[in-house]
């Protein structure tokens, strides 16, 4: 099954690109210290996935559609993938204007979106029919700007509209807290309440935490963008390359974004996704490092109930609740961080052997769902990107319930005074819209706190 | 995406003359093979002069005639006639002027209902020409003084008019202010009048002092003439100079001052033209500036002023350039940023630097800034890869803060002590169109945007409560 991709805006294309440039260089690394016949399996998988091959060159071209609303950066990827050598964008599958979005949501999702719309669903739907079998949408975008955030949210509105059946992930850029864009929060709340009415899931990667990973876990001293994209690409390539699921027969799974779903998200009230990938280290030390899985795996999970964002700085004093105690949230001990459902994957060497018992522990979840059915895990034999073992985490818990309180907290802040209100306005976004949103929002908070 | 320069009087046009030369330099440093891009065609046609250099121009391939996107307006020949007949002849056609002989004399009225009135047809119908040249027009500026007649009475009749004929194309103001030793006894009721029409119908306006600007001037003399160790400064990194530039001409009086506001109109609209990491349009600038709409005035500072020739000296450091940005010394107004409130700040970063070293001089800085309750976070910023000419690095600062008031609130005074006294009137009066309640309304404008500076400035210091929040129905 095939996942065609939207990339949105100047974070959401230049992330896309380092995606792609991500996956490529997986399967044309090394073999991938498995067997050649699951190597060669990995590699078709994943070309399936994301990739069509041109005809005569037989160079993949990825599956995707480039939108801005101005030109230099969607002429800049398109450029750099063809550079590569290995892959590159089917150079008719973007659509681009002159005048950006000023940073305005309400430009992006008024204006751009309704006047645009046809040409921009014409090219998905092209990129849609391409696919033997759809697997679903995954968009890129931040919350931050105008484009990937505006318009962003109104093209997920319309996939949702022409792909009724199809499954919608949106991957959101959450800005750096002190600021990139002054009014970043008023755009990430009507961002984020828009696509919550739309999209099947939204998977977060948060700037300061990526940040945070570039500067202590990679040693990196002056961090650019891209190598904050870098990281994300990796960690998203951790989660989208080929893998069995526990259900699927032998073979890849088929419907990756559906087995995601399925497991992640069991309620339309809860569909906050976070993503944690360990190890993470700097490539020029991945040949003298060694990992142990129960040592990888007892990180993963202390990461998790203690909300820690990277294997370093774990807070290990956090402990789940004694079992048997009730679920009542007031109850639980401070800063655990309880769990909807939870998805493991795993790639590289003996993943077979892996014990992940202490993942389906009831204490970590909510009381709704059967343990059982609150986790799932993925393994491949195959080692992703030079890594001998990996292992990511994608969880539906608390992991984003304070950074949403706070960026709600200072937008509402800034709305009370009604600062760069006349902005929106200018463009149809009333202060009605705002309070949908902001009560859209609230209501998610309030659900994830009492959980 | 275009921009359109309109220069208008004789100080506009001057500093409008340096801009084009400094803008023709930067981008022949820049683009070595000589094709016409995205980058050139945000300020300049691209003209086959065999057929007329009448179309729209060429889109793409080889540079054959550029030719400035612009409008000249003056009603004094002198200056004009001065660019048409110098080296920078070549990039204006007759179609972009619009000149007359006898000046305003100084009058505001003399330029806004006088000239406004004759040449206003004139101007649409040249602005029309020149607009559908544009592939897609985003912003116009206009470059003027306040204190004069035609610059400040034409140019906001130019401003009025813009509004009217593409109300969707954001109007940027660089508006040069007198200073209290103006020898224009006049000049602040021009400035009055003409501060009315900017806070109704400009988006933004980057004012710019005089002094300021001469004491920028003074500074990078006496480093110069110091003759300290390593003092030797690359000639065309100087933010006053105009060497290296693609038409030489000989240095004239102000030209060191205007080349100041030429690079500051350069730097702000860096990040349209070049490509970086994240970039920072110039509706992004109006968007994240202006929380309310007239409070539209930004504080301008430019760093560095100049770089060091000499390789074994080491490159100022990059905090140091943060630093800079946010002393008096760079800034080009005479305003007090530190002692006062940001509503909020823009900071442009060109060339070779990243993320990392923004976020952590952001960090670094801010505690000694004072941001409004409602904007504690509040900082806008872009990365553009392309340094300017000269420089490895550079950083325009753009603040929107309450420290405008005191220039304003001079301004008013000097307004009142003609005013009062009746100094002058008749000259205004006597022109058609002109009431006294042109000026009453003039400074009740001025003393309404005051009173917005000053109920921000009360909630400064004062505890901070924040709103309780929406409550939801568990």
């Amino acid at each position: 099954m095939s996942i065609v991709t939207v990339q949105l805006g100047q974070c959401g294309n230049q992330i896309g690109h380092e995606v792609f440039q991500s996956l490529c260089s997986d399967i044309h690394g090394t073999h991938g210290l498995c067997s050649r016949e699951e190597n060669q399996s990995y590699q078709d998988a994943c070309k399936e996935r994301f990739f069509w091959e041109e005809e005569g060159s037989g160079v993949p071209v990825a599956r995707a559609v480039l939108v801005d609303m101005e030109p230099k950066v969607i002429s800049q990827t398109l450029s750099m993938a063809a550079r590569s050598g290995c892959w590159k964008y089917n150079h008719q599958s973007h659509f681009c204007q002159k005048q950006g979005s000023g940073n305005n949501w309400a430009n992006g999702y008024s204006v751009h979106g309704p006047r645009h719309k046809e040409s921009i669903m014409d090219l998905v739907q092209k990129e849609a029919e391409r696919c033997d079998r759809l697997g679903g949408f995954v968009t890129t975008m931040s919350m931050a700007g105008g484009t990937g955030s505006g318009l962003g949210a109104f093209v997920t509105q319309c996939l949702r509209d022409a792909f009724p059946a199809s499954f919608i992930l949106n991957h959101v850029i959450w800005p750096y807290g002190t600021g990139e864009v002054i009014v970043q929060n008023y755009n990430s709340v009507l961002t984020l309440s828009h696509l919550y009415r739309s999209a099947d899931a939204l998977l977060v990667h948060q700037n300061d935490v990526i940040h945070k990973i570039c500067a202590q876990l990679m040693n990196i001293r002056h961090i650019s963008f891209r190598d904050v994209n870098q990281v994300i690409a990796h960690q998203l390539g951790s989660v989208f390359q080929p893998a069995h699921s526990a259900q699927g027969g032998p073979g890849y799974s088929r419907n990756p974004l559906g087995d995601l779903m399925e497991t992640l998200v069991p309620h339309p009230e809860f569909k906050m996704l976070g993503l944690r990938n360990i190890p993470q280290i700097a490539e020029s030390s991945l040949p003298y490092s060694t990992f142990s899985w129960p040592g990888l795996i007892k990180h993963l999970r202390q990461m998790l109930i203690a909300n820690a964002q990277m294997e370093e700085g774990i807070d290990w004093q956090v402990r789940p609740p004694p079992a048997g105690s009730s679920s009542h949230s007031t109850k639980r001990p401070l800063h655990f961080n309880t769990s909807i459902a939870n998805l493991v994957i795993l790639r590289g060497k003996d993943v077979h052997s892996v014990d992940l018992g202490s993942f389906q522990d009831p204490s970590l979840y909510t009381s709704w769902l059967n343990p059982r059915d609150a986790w799932s895990a993925w393994r491949t034999p195959r080692a992703f990107n030079k890594y001998e073992k990996s292992a990511s985490l994608v969880s539906n818990s608390q992991f984003l319930l304070r950074p949403l309180d706070s960026l709600v907290g200072k937008a509402w802040n800034m709305f009370a005074s009604k600062a760069y209100i006349h902005q929106y306005t200018k463009f149809g976004i009333e202060e009605e819209d705002f309070l949908d949103s902001f009560t859209t929002l609230e209501q998610v908070i309030s659900s994830y706190t009492t959980l | 995406a275009v921009s359109l320069p309109f220069a208008v009087g004789q100080c506009g046009n001057q500093v409008g003359c340096r801009f084009w030369d400094l803008a023709l330099r930067e981008h022949a440093a820049v683009n070595k093979k000589g094709i016409y891009d995205e980058a050139l065609s945000s300020f300049f046609r691209n003209v086959d002069t065999r057929s007329g250099g009448d179309g729209p121009g060429i889109y793409k391939g080889k540079i054959c005639s550029l030719k400035a996107r612009a409008l000249l307006i003056d009603m004094e020949e002198g200056v004009v006639n001065e660019i048409l007949q110098g080296p920078l002849r070549d990039v204006f056609d007759s179609k972009q002027l619009i000149t007359d002989v006898s000046g305003s004399g100084n009058n505001w009225a003399v330029g806004h209902k006088l000239y406004g009135y004759q040449y206003r047809e004139n101007i649409v119908e040249k602005l029309r020409k020149t607009a559908e040249h544009c592939d897609c027009l985003q912003c116009f500026f206009i470059i003027h003084s306040m204190g004069g007649g035609t610059g400040s009475g034409l140019g906001t009749f130019v401003l009025n008019l813009l509004e009217d004929e593409f109300p969707e194309v954001y109007r940027f103001v660089t508006s040069v202010y007198p200073s209290g030793e103006d020898d224009v006894i006049t000049s602040p009721y021009n400035s009055v009048l003409a501060m009315k029409e900017l806070n109704e119908h400009a988006d933004c306006v980057l004012p710019v002092e005089n002094e300021s600007l001469f004491d920028i001037v003074n500074k990078i003399n006496q480093m110069i003439n110091s003759g300290k160790l390593g003092s030797t400064v690359k000639q065309n990194s100087l933010v006053t100079s105009s060497a290296g530039s693609v038409k030489t001409h000989q240095e004239k009086p102000f030209d060191a001052m205007n080349n100041i506001v030429a690079n500051l109109l350069l730097n702000l609209t860096s990040s349209a033209r070049f490509e970086g990491s994240l970039n920072m349009d110039l509706n992004e600038i109006s968007m994240n500036l202006v929380p309310f709409p007239r409070l539209h005035y930004l504080v301008s500072s430019l760093t560095p002023l100049y770089t060091l020739a000499d390789v074994n000296v080491p490159s100022r450091r990059l905090d140091q350039m943060f630093s800079d940005a946010f002393s008096r010394d760079h800034q080009l107004i005479q305003a007090d940023p530190k002692h006062s409130l940001y509503l909020a700040c823009a900071l442009l970063v060109r060339g070779n630097v990243q993320v990392s070293d923004l976020r952590r001089n952001i960090e670094r800085l801010k505690p000694s800034l004072h941001f409004i309750s409602w904007n504690q976070e509040g900082w806008k910023t872009g990365l553009c890869s392309v340094p300017p000419v000269g420089h490895s690095h550079s950083l325009l600062a753009l603040a929107n803060n309450t420290c405008v008031k005191p220039t304003f609130i001079e301004l008013k005074e000097r307004f009142m002590k003609l005013y009062k006294k009746k100094a002058h009137l008749h000259h205004y009066l006597q022109i058609d169109g002109m009431e006294q309640s042109c000026f009453s309304e003039a400074v009740s404008s001025l003393s309404d945007l005051i009173e917005e500076y000053n109920e921000l400035d009360a909630t400064k210091g004062g505890p901070r409560t924040d709103p309780s929040r929406l409550k939801i129905a568990v």
